[in-house]
């Protein structure tokens, strides 16, 4: 067999059935579920009378329009209300495992597939969340997919699917101080642009994505998404074995020993082809920040805005100038000491243990600028109870911050936590597209150092000044 | 799968599903009513009145079924709500130079046509007339232009044989039981991890 990369290797061992003049059949290992993309899916079941076929494989949690309040108190938004009650519904009616509003293992999708040990090298996991590439950290193939797949995959544990290319994100070198997984990926998406990776699958590679934490892992793979790919994988090694071992859902014993000694086949054979490849010198990267009306559209902190004028393909240009309306910002101009008005800490993105401690490391016996709202929202229950061990909440509360319960919260401004129009955030989330974050509000993406640098200052900072 | 229509312009790169349909929509349990809710930030002001300068409130708007968006269309959120308001305002087809991947699945699922041109073809459909029309052809994979220029776009062949002899995925894969079967029953590996 010629040398295959991880991504062909996935591909491979999860061939069903194939059939000329129709895509792959794929089997999938694991299906997360969420309270806004399933309802129609389980509708659909319904009308059909089918059952779910594999309900053991299958793991529901509700996140995205769910508060970040007190879980014991009613959700207000009625509406909302009703969806997180037909999840419960749908999840005992068909006997899949939910992990609801007021269980110790609820959570963003994304940070607790991972966490339980749910999510596992070689896998193919799904979701109805385009975020879903987030569990490629791990080695899995994982890519979102719309509510009529949901049905599918519910029904039949399969999904029709065509290859994507593949495409090798070659980051070398050792990261400077201040610069994180997150300038990373927003380096990688400003250079090849949100369209960058369409039809593809990141395989991230080289010395510095080796040198990531798990977690810093998560983070990268997360935003592929944003590069265009459908999905975003690190190869195994035993950072990742590390992570696993031990957690609620993974192998134990001998399972564990096989479970390891597979995993250890996954990475790329020496000599396998991509169809792309980009290279990233990391020790060129400084803080990365998003400027305008999507995750492409960013720069190192230090740079300039790009100015319209300068910018020869037409349609392109106006890009540019229509984000940089919405924005209010003027090109030519430094985007550092812009002023902000609040600061999101949270998001499948950055909501996990280390991010909270990368944040709070910084805020550590400071004040946050009186006038900037800060939000500080873990990724799951688990998340919040770590960090209440080891006494965070108290770091940010005395920093002036307002320490959240679990969820998506701001990153999508479906549960009432939201930018006013016209406001300007710092957000370590994942869209900045117009309104993403409330009506009419304007979305800084980046790091959750550079995140609580402009919450001490108030205005956009380069956290190398402060560290 | 034949259809005349007038062509909606919205000549902007990179439109996200939260523009298509923003978030605070989603929390329906229903696939119905998204047709007001289409592009909503955009179409309507403060006070939900419609914006007299957005083109899907002008008489153009109305009746068509070909929207011609600039490129990446529909990247972003895997919203299948995204389509289902295009269709349900009466969409048959977003036209563009290319189309984010989960966008353009989930069109395909819901009779959407996500038709991808080159950028010159594109450049000319943008100069058309206002009340000029254009004739999209499934089976023969073509966009027809008012001077008569036939232009060939590429589909997923079995998005296209379904589209056209109405089957249904679902229960094509449905079809496929015992190849599942036995796909579990040999699987090397840990399926059941979390039985
Ligand atoms: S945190 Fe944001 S991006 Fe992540 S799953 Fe929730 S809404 Fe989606």
């Amino acid at each position: 067999m010629p040398p295959r990369t991880i991504i062909e290797k996935l591909w491979d061992a999860h061939v069903v059935h194939e059939q000329s003049g129709a895509p792959t059949l794929l089997y999938i290992d694991l299906h997360l579920v969420h309270e806004v993309t399933s309802p129609q899916a389980f509708q659909g079941l319904r009308d059909r009378g089918l059952k779910v076929r594999r309900p053991d494989l299958t793991i529901a949690t509700a996140d995205h329009s769910t508060p970040t309040t007190d879980p014991a108190l009613p959700i207000v938004d009625e509406i909302a209300a009703k969806q997180v009650a037909q999840l419960l519904t749908n999840c005992r009616d068909f006997g899949i495992q939910c992990y609801g509003r007021g269980s110790q293992r609820q959570g963003i999708v994304h940070v607790i597939g991972p966490e339980l040990g749910l999510t596992q090298p070689g896998m193919t996991v799904v979701c109805g969340d385009s975020h879903t590439a987030t569990h490629g950290a791990l080695g899995a193939l994982a890519f979102g997919i719309g509510t009529s797949e949901v049905e599918h995959v519910l029904a039949t544990q399969c999904l029709l699917q065509r290859k994507s290319r593949t495409f090798q994100v070659q980051v070398d070198g050792a990261l400077r101080p201040g610069v994180t997984a997150k300038d990373i990926i927003l380096a990688l998406i400003a250079q090849i642009g949100i369209g960058g990776g369409t039809a593809s699958i990141f395989e991230y590679r080289g010395s510095a994505i080796r040198a990531l934490s798990m977690e810093q892992r998560m983070t990268v793979c997360n935003m592929s998404i944003e590069g265009g790919a459908r999905a975003g994988m690190v190869a195994p090694d035993d950072t990742t074995f590390e992570y696993i071992a031990g957690r609620p859902f993974a192998p134990q014993g001998a399972a564990w020993d096989a479970a390891v000694a597979r995993w250890k086949q996954l990475p790329s054979d020496e000599g396998a082809a991509y169809d792309r490849t980009v290279t990233i010198d990391a020790n060129q990267l400084e803080p990365m920040i998003t400027y305008g009306t999507n995750p492409g559209m960013g720069m190192p902190i230090t740079a300039s805005l790009p100015e319209p004028a300068l910018v020869a393909d037409p349609l392109h240009r106006d890009s540019i100038a229509k984000a940089l309306r919405y924005m209010d910002l003027e090109g030519g101009k430094p985007l550092l000491g812009h002023p902000v008005n609040v600061v999101f800490i949270g998001s499948c993105t950055n909501s996990r243990i280390s991010d909270l401690r990368s944040a709070a490391s910084l805020l550590k016996g400071r004040k946050v600028n009186p006038g900037v709202r800060v939000m500080v929202v873990p990724g799951s229950q688990q998340v919040k109870r770590q960090a209440e061990a080891e006494g965070l909440p108290e770091i940010f509360r005395a920093a002036g911050c307002d320490w959240r319960e679990p969820g998506c919260s701001m990153c999508i401004a479906m549960n009432g936590d939201q930018l006013q129009p016209g406001e300007y955030s710092v957000s370590t989330s994942n869209r900045n597209f117009e309104g993403r974050q409330g009506k009419g509000g304007r979305t800084f993406l980046a790091s959750p150092l550079t995140a609580a640098a402009a919450a001490l200052t108030g205005v956009v900072t380069d956290v190398r000044t402060l560290l | 799968m034949t259809f005349r229509s007038r062509l909606v312009p919205l000549p902007i790169n990179n439109i996200d599903t939260d523009q298509i349909i923003p978030a605070r929509f989603l929390k329906t349990i229903s696939k119905q009513g998204l047709d007001r809710q289409l592009f909503y930030d955009w179409r309507y002001d403060a006070q939900g009145q419609p914006k007299p300068d957005f083109i899907l409130n002008q008489p153009r708007a109305q009746g068509a079924h070909v929207l011609l968006a600039g490129d990446n269309f529909g990247c972003g959120s895997s919203r299948e709500h995204a389509p289902w308001a295009l269709t349900q305002f009466g969409f048959r087809a977003v036209i563009s130079t290319s189309f984010a991947d989960i966008f353009k699945q989930n069109s395909l699922k819901n009779a959407l046509l996500p038709i991808v041109v080159p950028p010159e073809v594109h450049g000319a459909l943008l100069q058309l007339e206002p009340d000029a029309a254009i004739t999209v052809d499934l089976a023969t994979q073509s966009v027809t232009l008012p001077d008569g220029r036939q232009v060939e776009f590429p589909i997923d062949p079995f998005s296209k044989h379904c589209l056209l002899e109405g089957v249904d995925e679902l229960g094509y894969i449905l079809k496929n039981e015992s190849a599942i079967a036995a796909y579990e029953a040999h699987r090397v590996g840990s399926v059941n991890t979390l039985a």
